[in-house]
C-alpha cells in the first residue's frame, strides 16, 4: 500500500491491536471526533466463546487456540455472533478447555513466532499433540487471533469496515527482522490491508502521553532519558527513549531496545505453583497435572493479594477436587509472604549490583514446552546488562544536551515507565526502582523518577491506536527508526587453513536508526548469485554499533556487539539467464511503511530487484543449540 | 389434603435428631426450650394453609412465567466458577469448620467473580446504614421497603437498616440456539 492510497481513502478510526503472548486487545481512536491532544478513544469488547454454545464480550481475548475433536462438542456449540462455520476456538473457551486437554491447545504462539529454532510456517503446534490432531503453524495461529479481532470489529462497526481503517499491530521491541516480517505476513493473511507495526514499549509510552492530555510536557524535560520496563505475560521488553529538543519543540527519540527475553508473568505464577506443589509433596500429597494447573491459578490470585496488601502474611490456597465432592477432596495449603519474597523478589527481581550479568544455567520448573525461555529469571540482571551494554547510546543524539559522565559503567535513565500487569504490585515497582537507584547512586547520578498514571493492562493497545492518530501529524511522535544495524557475512579472501573456519567479515547493509519508508544506500560490494539456486548468507544485527554506515566492513568485533540472526536467502530466477551462471548483485535494504526490513538483490547493470527472504525454517539456529 | 404432621417413623427420626441436637448445640437447645414454652403452634391437621396473596397490587390479571434459561445460565456460571452446586449439594455435617471454611473461600471467590463479571450491582441508597433519611411522597416502594411503625403519610422519616442492592446492568452470555442450558455442568470423562 502506498502513501497515496492512504491519503485518498481516509480512515475514520485508528485501530490499535496488542497481539500479546497471553492476551490480545483492541483499542480505537475515532479520528473524526478527536482534536489535538483530546482524543475520543474506546476499547472494543471482543465477543468470544466462554463456554460451549455461550458467547460473551470481554476486553481481552486470551491468545489461545483450541483444536477440538469432532465428537467433543455438540453441533452449534461453536456459534459466534457472526459465524457458525468455525472449526476451532480462540479466546476464553480455548484457554479453559485447553486446561483439561492440553494436547489440543496452542498457547504462546507469539513466542513460537520468534523462535529461531523452528520452522515458523510449518504446522508444529501444539508441540505435544498426537498424530491425529491437525496441527497449525505459529504463523497460522497468529492469523487466527488477528482474524477473530477483525471479525469482531466488523460485527461491532458495520458502518466502518476494518480494512478501511488505519491499523497498528504491536510487537516486542526486541523482535528481529524475521519475526517482524512474519507478524506483517500474519496480518496480511488475516485481511489487514493497511497495517503498521509498533514496538510495545513505545506504545506504552504513547498511551501514557495520551492519558496525560498534554501534561507530559510538565513531567519530562529535555535531557530526560525514559526507561520503559515492560513485563508482559511471556516477554520482558526494555527500551530507552530520550527527550530531546528540536526546533524549539520537545521530541521523543527511541535510542535503544533490549534483547529478546522470553520471561514474563506466567513464569512467575508457574514458579510459585511449583514451590507450593513441592511443599504439598513434602506433606505427602502429590498434586496431579490438573491440580497443578488449578494451583497455578490459585497462586496467581494469592500473588496479587500479597503484592497489593503489604500487611497480609499468608494467603490460603484451596485447590478444589475434580469430582463433585468439593470439600472432601480439596487440597489446602497457603502461600506465605516469605515464599513470595523468596521466589518473586529474590528470584525474579533480586537486588543485584550494576555489574552483574544474566547467568546461563540449567533451571527446573520454569519452562513448559520447547520454547527457549530466558536462562536467567532475574529481570534486574537483564536490566543491568541492558544498561551496561548501552552505556554510550546517548553520545550521538542531537538535541539531548547529554554528556556521558566519566567512568560511567551503565547508561543513566532519569525516569522510568512501567508496563504490564506484574507492576500493579507496588512492591515490585519499588524493588526495580530501588535497585536501579542504587546503581545510579553508586555512580553519583541522581535517582530516577517514576512516571505515574500508566494503564498497565490496556496501555499497549491504547497507545497503538493513539500512534495511528499521531501519525497524521496530530501529536508528538517517538522517532528513532530501526534499533539495530544489520550486516551480512562475507568470507574474507584468505587462504584456507585446514581445521579452521575461514574468518568472516561483516558488511553493513542497513545502518542503525533507519526510519519507516526509507531506503539505505547501495553498498559498493557485490556478491555472486548463482542463477536458479538459492544462496544463503549469514546475517547479523547489532544494537550498539550506531556509527556504521552502509558498506562498512567489520573484520573484528566484540562477541556481544553483533548477534547472529537467521540466515537470509537470495535466489535469482532463471528467466532470461543461463542456470548456473554467476551474476554479481548488490544487496539493498529498505524499511517499509509498515515497519519491516526488506532486503533486495539488484543485479549489476539492471533495474530488476529480487526479494531476499529471511530464512524462518529454523535450521541454522537449531544446529547452534538454541532450539528444542 | 395430606396430613402435614409426620408419621410414626418420621417422629422417631425427629426425636433422635432433636435429642442429639439438644445435647450438642446450646443454641438449638435454647430454641427447643422456647418452642416448648411458646403457646400452641398453629395446628396443621385441621385446615390447609391458605396460599399467600400475590404481591402484585394493581389488577393481577396474569402472572408472567419467568424464563428458566437465564436462571439456568446463572446456575451454570455459579457452578463453573464457584462450584456452587457441588458445595450446596455436598453433605457438610461430617466436615470440620476449617474444611468447610476453606471450601467457602473458593465458593466466595467464584461467586464474587460471577457477580462482578455479569452484573453491575449498586446499593439502592448511597447513605451509610444507620443514617436517617426522609422519604418524600411518591418514593419507589419497590426500591425501599418500609418496616416497623408504618403509619401516617409521607414524607416518612426513618433509619436505613439495609442499603439495598440494585442490578444496574446484566451481561449474561449469548447462547447458541441449539445450546441446552439445563446441563449446568457437563459430566467430565477423562480419556
Amino acid at each position: 500500500m502506498s502513501d497515496i492510497d492512504r491519503n485518498e481513502n481516509k480512515a475514520r478510526y485508528s485501530i490499535g491491536i496488542d497481539l500479546g503472548t497471553t492476551h490480545c486487545a483492541l483499542s480505537y481512536v475515532d479520528m473524526s471526533a478527536s482534536d489535538g491532544e483530546k482524543t475520543a478513544q474506546g476499547v472494543l469488547s471482543i465477543p468470544q466463546l466462554t463456554a460451549p454454545g455461550a458467547a460473551e464480550e470481554r476486553d481481552l481475548l486470551p491468545s489461545f487456540l483450541y483444536l477440538p475433536h469432532e465428537n467433543e462438542l455438540a453441533p452449534g456449540d461453536l456459534t459466534l455472533p457472526w459465524t457458525q462455520e468455525r472449526k476451532f476456538i480462540v479466546g476464553e473457551l480455548a484457554r479453559s478447555r485447553g486446561a483439561g486437554t492440553p494436547i489440543r491447545l496452542v498457547s504462546s504462539a507469539k513466542s513460537w513466532l520468534c523462535h529461531p529454532g523452528v520452522d515458523r510456517r510449518a504446522a508444529i503446534l501444539p508441540s505435544d499433540a498426537p498424530e491425529e490432531v491437525e496441527r497449525v503453524s505459529p504463523l497460522e495461529s497468529s492469523v487466527r487471533y488477528l482474524t477473530h479481532l477483525r471479525e469482531a470489529w466488523n460485527h461491532a462497526h458495520p458502518e466502518a469496515p476494518f480494512d478501511q481503517q488505519d491499523v497498528t499491530v504491536t510487537i516486542p521491541a526486541s523482535f528481529d527482522p524475521a519475526a517482524r516480517e512474519l507478524t506483517a505476513e500474519a496480518a496480511s493473511a488475516a485481511g489487514y490491508s493497511r497495517m503498521t507495526l509498533l514496538e510495545e514499549p513505545q506504545a506504552a509510552l504513547y498511551s501514557w502521553i495520551q492519558k496525560s492530555t498534554g501534561g507530559w510536557r510538565k513531567q519530562v524535560k529535555v535531557g530526560d532519558v525514559i526507561l520503559v520496563v515492560d513485563v508482559g505475560g511471556g516477554t520482558t521488553d526494555l527500551s530507552l527513549i530520550a527527550v530531546v529538543e528540536r526546533e524549539g519543540n520537545l521530541e521523543l527519540h527511541r535510542v535503544a531496545v533490549g534483547e529478546h527475553i522470553l520471561l514474563g508473568g506466567d513464569n512467575m505464577d508457574l514458579a510459585l505453583a511449583h514451590t507450593v506443589a513441592r511443599k504439598l509433596a513434602s506433606q505427602g500429597t502429590q498434586p496431579d497435572p490438573w491440580q497443578l494447573r488449578a494451583l497455578t491459578y490459585a497462586c496467581r490470585a494469592a500473588k496479587e493479594t500479597l503484592l497489593s496488601d503489604p500487611t497480609a502474611e499468608a494467603v490460603p490456597l484451596v485447590v478444589p477436587s475434580r469430582g463433585s465432592k468439593l470439600i472432601g477432596g480439596s487440597l489446602r495449603t497457603e502461600l506465605t509472604r516469605a515464599e513470595l519474597t523468596q521466589i518473586l523478589l529474590e528470584g525474579f527481581f533480586p537486588q543485584v549490583d550494576a555489574s552483574t550479568r544474566p547467568v546461563s544455567r540449567a533451571r527446573v520448573g520454569l519452562t513448559q514446552l520447547g520454547l527457549p525461555y530466558a536462562q536467567d529469571a532475574a529481570v534486574t540482571r537483564h536490566l543491568a546488562a541492558f544498561l551496561g551494554r548501552q552505556v554510550n547510546a546517548l553520545a550521538e543524539i542531537e538535541g539531548l544536551q547529554h554528556e556521558t559522565p566519566q567512568g560511567a559503567t551503565l547508561l543513566h535513565p532519569t525516569v522510568v515507565l512501567f508496563n504490564g500487569g506484574v507492576f500493579k504490585s507496588p512492591l515490585l515497582v519499588e524493588r526495580v526502582m530501588s535497585t536501579l537507584n542504587s546503581w545510579l547512586a553508586a555512580e553519583n547520578a541522581p535517582a530516577a523518577r517514576l512516571l505515574e498514571g500508566a494503564d498497565l493492562d490496556l496501555a499497549v493497545a491504547r497507545g497503538a491506536a493513539y500512534y495511528g492518530y499521531v501519525r497524521h501529524g496530530r501529536g508528538v511522535r517517538i522517532r528513532g527508526g530501526t534499533a539495530r544495524a544489520y550486516y551480512v557475512a562475507v568470507e574474507s579472501a584468505m587462504p584456507a587453513v585446514p581445521g579452521l573456519e575461514p574468518p568472516v567479515q561483516a558488511l553493513c547493509v542497513a545502518p542503525f536508526g533507519m526510519e519507516e519508508g526509507t531506503d539505505a544506500e547501495l553498498p559498493a560490494q557485490e556478491f555472486g548469485l548463482v542463477v536458479g539456486e538459492p544462496v544463503h548468507f549469514r546475517f547479523f544485527g547489532s544494537s550498539v554499533r550506531r556509527q556504521d554506515q552502509v558498506g562498512t566492513l567489520l573484520e573484528y568485533w566484540q562477541p556481544d556487539e553483533l548477534q547472529e540472526l537467521e540466515e537470509i536467502e537470495a535466489s535469482l530466477p532463471p528467466e532470461g539467464r543461463t542456470p548456473g551462471e554467476v551474476v554479481p548483485v548488490k544487496l539493498h535494504a529498505r524499511v517499509t511503511e509498515a515497519g519491516t526490513l526488506e532486503l533486495e538483490a539488484i543485479p549489476r547493470g539492471s533495474s530488476e530487484r529480487w526479494k531476499v527472504e529471511f530464512d524462518v525454517r529454523g535450521g541454522v539456529s537449531a544446529d547452534q543449540g538454541m532450539g528444542l | 389434603m395430606t396430613d402435614m404432621n409426620p408419621g410414626f417413623f418420621g417422629r422417631i427420626g425427629i426425636a433422635f435428631g432433636v435429642f442429639f441436637g439438644v445435647l450438642g448445640n446450646a443454641a438449638f437447645a435454647g430454641r427447643v426450650q422456647r418452642l416448648r414454652e411458646a403457646p400452641e403452634a398453629p395446628d396443621f391437621t385441621a385446615e390447609a394453609p391458605k396460599p399467600a396473596a400475590a404481591p402484585v397490587q394493581p389488577a393481577p390479571s396474569a402472572l408472567k412465567e419467568s424464563s428458566p434459561v437465564a436462571a439456568l445460565q446463572l446456575l451454570g456460571l455459579l457452578q463453573r466458577d464457584a462450584r456452587f452446586i457441588d458445595f450446596v449439594e455436598e453433605d457438610i455435617a461430617n466436615y470440620s469448620d476449617g474444611d468447610i471454611g476453606a471450601a467457602a473461600r473458593l465458593v466466595h471467590d467464584g461467586c464474587r467473580t460471577v457477580l462482578r463479571e455479569h452484573f453491575t450491582i449498586k446499593p439502592v441508597r448511597t447513605e451509610a446504614e444507620g443514617s436517617r433519611v426522609t422519604l418524600q411522597e411518591g418514593f419507589d416502594a419497590a426500591a425501599v421497603r418500609l418496616t416497623g411503625n408504618v403509619v401516617g403519610k409521607p414524607p416518612f422519616n426513618g433509619q436505613i437498616s439495609h442499603r439495598g442492592w440494585k442490578v444496574e446492568d446484566t451481561r449474561l452470555p449469548k447462547l447458541a440456539p441449539s445450546h441446552d442450558a439445563s446441563i449446568v455442568a457437563p459430566a467430565e470423562v477423562e480419556l
